[in-house]
C-alpha cells in the first residue's frame, strides 16, 4: 500500500443551471492572455451536444486516452514513446484552431471614430490572432442550450450507443431534454497527458494530486493535447507552451476553493481529499471495461482505517490532510454513498472529477394520465387542460428510472462506458432520497414505501439525510473541505527557504564557495 | 594562404564555434523558457505536414551523413571502394537532399503566405529558412556537378575539419575547392554561428530521455524519505519543485 492524497471534485449535475459563472471566473483569472484566448480550462457543455472542442469524446478523431491491447496491457492511443517520438515533427492527431474557434474581439473604436456617412458605423469582429476582420463561425458556448439542434445535439458522439429509433425518440419535441455538463481537468490518477509528454514537463503532485505542466520544461512537442482524452490541455500558440487547469493551486495551498468552485452559482461543486493506493493504479487502469468504475472505487481507501492512516503518514501526508480526508464531501458522495460516476471511464485515465448524474431530465416524463394524479395537485399547478402530465409520480417506484425520456443508455455512454447498471443505481439513489424527504416533509408517501425505496438502494435514513443535507443545504465549508498546505510548506513550493537562511543578521552578500 | 581564405575558413569557423558555445549556453541559462521551436501546427496543420516531415527526415539523414563522413572518413572511403555501393550512397543522400528542398520550400511558402503563421514568425525564422534553402540548393548542385562528394568530402574536407578541431588549421584543400563548395562550407559555418539565435536550439532539447523514463511522473514537494532521515540535515534536502 502506497497512500497518496488527492483533492477530488464532485459535480452534482442536477443542480447546474448552465450559467457559465465558473468559466468566466476561470477565464478572468488565468486565461485572459494572448495565446490563451481560446482556452477554456473550465467549460460548460450542453448535452446532448458536441462539446468543446467539437466532438472531443470521439477518440476515433482525436486519438486520446489509453487503450487496452490483447495482452491486457494499456498503451496510449495516439501518443507514447514510439508514436510520440516518431510523430514529433508533425503530430497527425493534433487539433488545430478550427477544431476550437478563432478567438475574436470587435473593432469597437470604429463606433466612435468612423467618418460621417449614411450608414450606422459597425463594430466588425476582428481575429485576435491576425488582427484581420473575420466571419465568426464558432465561438465560446456556441452550442449553448441547443439541446435538440441538428448541428450539435445530433452529432453528439454518445448517440452512437443508441438505436436510430431511440435517437429519434430523444429528439421528439415533447420529449426533448438537455442538461449541462461543466468540465475541468480531471486531475486523473493515470493521466495520459503526463505519460505522453516527451520532455517530462507534466507531473502529478503527490501531496494533492494536482496535475501541472512545468512551463519552463515544456518544449512545444504538443503530445499532451492529443493524449488527453478530455482535451483539457491546450496549446498556447503565442508562448509555444501547453497549458491546463491548475486547480487554482495557489488558492488551494492557502485553503481557498478554486475560483470556478467558489463562484459556482448552483453550488453544484464539492471538493475534498481522497486517499488512494498508488500501488494499484496501473492494474486498475488495465481492468476490464465493465469493472473500471468498481476497481477505481476500490483504490479509494477508507480514511478511518489505521493501516491507511499509517501508510499515509509514512508518505509524509500531514495530519491535517488526513483529517480533511475523514471529513471529505467527495469521499461521501463517491465512496460512502456511491452516488457519483467518473466521466468516460473507458478512457482509462482514472479521472478524479466525479459527477452525480442528472436525475431530472431522466425522471420527468410527459405521459397521458387518467387525471387522478392531477387531482392531487395544488390548484396553482393545474395549468393543463388535457390529461398529459409532467409526471414525477412515485406510484411505481423505479419504473420511471427505467423508461425515461432521456435514455439511460445515453447517460451510460457518458458516465459508465455504456453499462446502464451503475447509472440506474445512482439515479435510484437520488430518487430514494427524494422519496424519503417527501415522506418526511409532505407525508403523502407511506412509510413502508419510503423504507422499501431506501432498502432497494442500500441507503439508510441517516445516509439519505446526509445526502439531502450535502445536496440542498450544504454551507461553504461543508462543500469545500480543503486542507491548506502548511504555511511553511506552501512557501517552500515556490522557493527554498534554506537559501536565505542566515541572510538576515550576520550573513554574507556573496556565497562563500569557491570554484565554478 | 591569402587573406580572404584564411578569414573564411579559419576565422569564421572559430568565431562560429565560439558563438555557438557561448551563445547556446547563455541562451539556455538566461532564456531557458524560450529554448524550443515555436510550433505553429495549432494555427495551420495540413500544409505543415508536407513541409515539416520531408524536411526533418531529410535533414536528419543528410546531417548525420555529413557527420559520419567527418568522423569516420576511412570507413566511408572503404565503403565507396565498390562503385555500386558508392552509387547507392550518393543516390540515397541526394534523395534525402531533395526531400529537404521540397520540405523547406513548402515551409517557407507556408510561412510567407499563411496569415496566421506569419503572426508567429520572426526575422530570425526567415533568415534561417533562407540560409538553409541556399545551403540545400548548393548541396544539391554540388552533388550533381561535382560527383562523388562522399568520397572527396571524406578524403579532402574531413582532414580540413579535423585540423580545425586540432587547433592547427590546414586550409589548402578547401581553398582549392570550386566556388559552390566554398559557399556551402561558408554557409555551414554561418549556420553554426547563428544557431543560438534561432529556433534551431530545439535540437539541444530533443526529448530522447523520454525513452528511458517511466510513463507516470509524480512529484512530491519534499523528498519524503530524506526528510525523515536524521542523517540528512534539513538544509541539504531541497524541495523538489525548486
Ligand atoms: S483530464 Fe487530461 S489534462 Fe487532466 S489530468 Fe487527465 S489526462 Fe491530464
Ligand atoms: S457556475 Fe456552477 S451552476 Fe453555473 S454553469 Fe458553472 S457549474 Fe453550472
Amino acid at each position: 500500500m502506497d497512500i497518496r492524497a488527492q483533492v477530488s471534485m464532485v459535480f452534482h449535475l442536477d443542480k447546474c443551471i448552465g450559467c457559465h459563472t465558473c468559466s468566466v471566473a476561470c477565464k478572468n483569472i488565468w486565461t485572459d492572455r494572448k495565446g490563451a484566448e481560446y482556452q477554456w480550462w473550465n467549460n460548460v457543455e450542453t448535452k446532448p451536444g458536441t462539446g468543446y472542442p467539437g466532438k472531443w469524446e470521439d477518440q476515433e478523431i482525436y486519438k486520446g486516452g489509453w487503450v487496452r491491447d490483447a495482452k491486457g496491457r494499456i498503451r496510449l492511443k495516439g501518443a507514447g514513446k514510439s508514436k510520440g517520438l516518431f510523430n514529433i515533427f508533425h503530430n497527425p492527431n493534433f487539433p488545430t484552431v478550427e477544431d476550437y474557434y478563432e478567438p475574436f474581439t470587435y473593432n469597437y473604436l470604429n463606433l466612435i471614430e468612423a467618418p460621417p456617412g449614411d450608414d450606422q458605423p459597425t463594430a466588425r469582429p476582428i481575429s485576435m490572432i491576425t488582427g484581420e476582420p473575420i466571419d465568426v463561425k464558432m465561438g465560446p458556448n456556441w452550442d449553448d442550450d441547443l439541446g435538440g439542434s441538428a448541428d450539435y445535439a445530433r452529432n453528439d458522439p454518445n448517440l452512437a450507443e443508441l438505436t436510430p429509433a431511440e435517437q429519434e425518440a430523444m429528439f421528439q419535441l415533447e420529449r426533448m431534454a438537455f442538461f449541462y455538463l461543466p468540465r475541468i481537468c480531471n486531475h486523473c490518477l493515470n493521466p495520459a497527458c503526463v505519460a505522453s509528454c516527451p520532455s517530462g514537463a507534466i507531473y502529478k503532485r503527490g501531496e494533492d494530486g494536482i496535475v501541472l505542466i512545468n512551463q519552463k520544461v515544456c518544449r512545444a512537442w504538443r503530445m499532451c493535447v492529443t493524449a488527453c482524452p478530455y482535451k483539457k490541455t491546450y496549446y498556447n500558440w503565442h508562448t509555444g507552451k501547453s497549458e491546463k487547469c491548475i486547480l487554482c493551486y495557489p488558492r488551494m495551498e492557502a485553503g481557498y476553493a478554486p475560483a470556478c468552485m467558489h463562484s459556482c452559482v448552483g453550488r453544484i461543486r464539492y471538493i475534498g481529499v481522497l486517499l488512494y493506493d498508488a500501488d494499484r493504479i496501473e492494474a486498475v487502469a488495465s481492468a476490464d471495461e465493465k469493472d473500471l468504475i468498481d476497481r477505481q472505487l476500490d483504490i479509494l481507501m477508507n480514511p478511518f482505517d489505521d493501516a491507511v492512516i499509517a501508510s499515509a503518514k509514512a508518505n509524509g501526508i500531514p495530519d491535517s490532510t488526513i483529517k480533511a480526508a475523514q471529513n471529505s464531501p467527495a469521499y461521501k458522495f463517491i465512496k460512502e454513498w456511491g452516488m457519483a460516476l467518473p466521466l468516460h471511464p473507458e478512457f482509462r485515465t482514472l479521472p478524479m472529477l466525479w459527477y452525480v448524474p442528472p436525475l431530472l431530465p431522466v425522471m420527468a416524463s410527459v405521459m397521458p394520465t387518467d387525471g387522478a394524479q392531477k387531482g392531487k395537485l395544488n390548484e396553482m399547478a393545474k395549468t393543463w387542460t388535457d390529461n398529459w402530465l409532467y409526471d414525477t409520480s412515485t406510484d411505481e417506484l423505479w419504473g420511471t428510472v427505467e423508461q425515461t425520456r432521456f435514455p439511460l443508455k445515453y447517460l451510460a455512454s457518458l458516465f459508465s462506458a455504456g453499462n446502464t447498471a451503475p447509472v440506474s443505481d445512482r439515479l435510484k439513489k437520488l430518487m430514494a432520497v427524494r422519496i424519503y424527504r417527501r415522506w418526511k416533509t409532505v407525508g403523502d408517501i407511506p412509510e413502508s414505501k419510503m423504507a422499501q425505496a431506501l432498502r432497494d438502494t442500500g441507503l439508510t435514513q441517516e445516509a439519505a439525510e446526509g445526502i439531502f443535507y450535502l445536496t440542498a443545504l450544504a454551507k461553504f465549508n461543508d462543500r469545500f473541505v480543503i486542507p491548506a498546505a502548511h504555511r511553511e510548506q506552501a512557501m517552500e513550493m515556490l522557493e527554498f527557504t534554506g537559501d536565505v537562511k542566515g541572510n538576515s543578521g550576520f550573513g554574507f552578500r556573496e556565497k562563500a564557495e569557491r570554484g565554478m | 594562404m591569402n587573406m580572404p581564405n584564411s578569414l573564411l575558413f579559419v576565422g569564421l569557423p572559430y568565431a562560429a564555434m565560439l558563438l555557438f558555445l557561448v551563445g547556446t549556453i547563455q541562451r539556455y541559462r538566461s532564456r531557458g523558457f524560450k529554448v524550443s521551436s515555436l510550433s505553429s501546427q495549432f494555427l495551420e496543420g495540413k500544409s505543415l505536414f508536407w513541409g515539416t516531415v520531408p524536411f526533418h527526415w531529410g535533414i536528419l539523414v543528410v546531417f548525420f551523413g555529413h557527420l559520419t563522413a567527418f568522423l569516420i572518413p576511412r570507413t566511408i572511403l572503404a565503403w565507396n571502394g565498390d562503385p555500386l555501393r558508392l552509387f547507392i550512397l550518393q543516390v540515397t543522400a541526394f534523395s534525402f537532399g531533395l526531400s529537404i528542398l521540397v520540405g523547406l520550400s513548402a515551409l517557407l511558402y507556408r510561412r510567407l503566405t499563411n496569415v496566421r503563421v506569419r503572426m508567429v514568425t520572426n526575422r530570425m525564422d526567415l533568415i534561417l529558412e533562407l540560409l538553409l534553402l541556399v545551403q540545400v540548393v548548393l548541396g544539391l548542385w554540388i552533388a550533381l556537378g561535382y560527383r562523388w562528394g562522399s568520397s572527396w568530402f571524406a578524403s579532402d574536407l574531413s582532414p580540413y575539419l579535423m585540423s580545425l578541431f586540432a587547433g592547427d588549421p590546414n586550409i589548402v584543400a578547401v581553398s582549392a575547392m570550386p566556388l559552390p563548395i566554398k559557399f556551402h562550407v561558408i554557409g555551414a559555418w554561418l549556420l553554426v554561428g547563428i544557431f543560438p539565435f534561432t529556433r534551431l536550439v530545439h535540437v539541444m532539447v530533443a526529448p530522447l530521455h523520454y525513452i528511458a523514463r517511466p510513463y507516470q511522473v509524480v512529484m512530491w514537494n519534499w523528498d519524503r524519505k530524506a526528510i525523515r532521515d536524521p542523517r540528512t540535515p534539513w538544509t541539504k534536502t531541497r524541495p523538489r519543485n525548486n
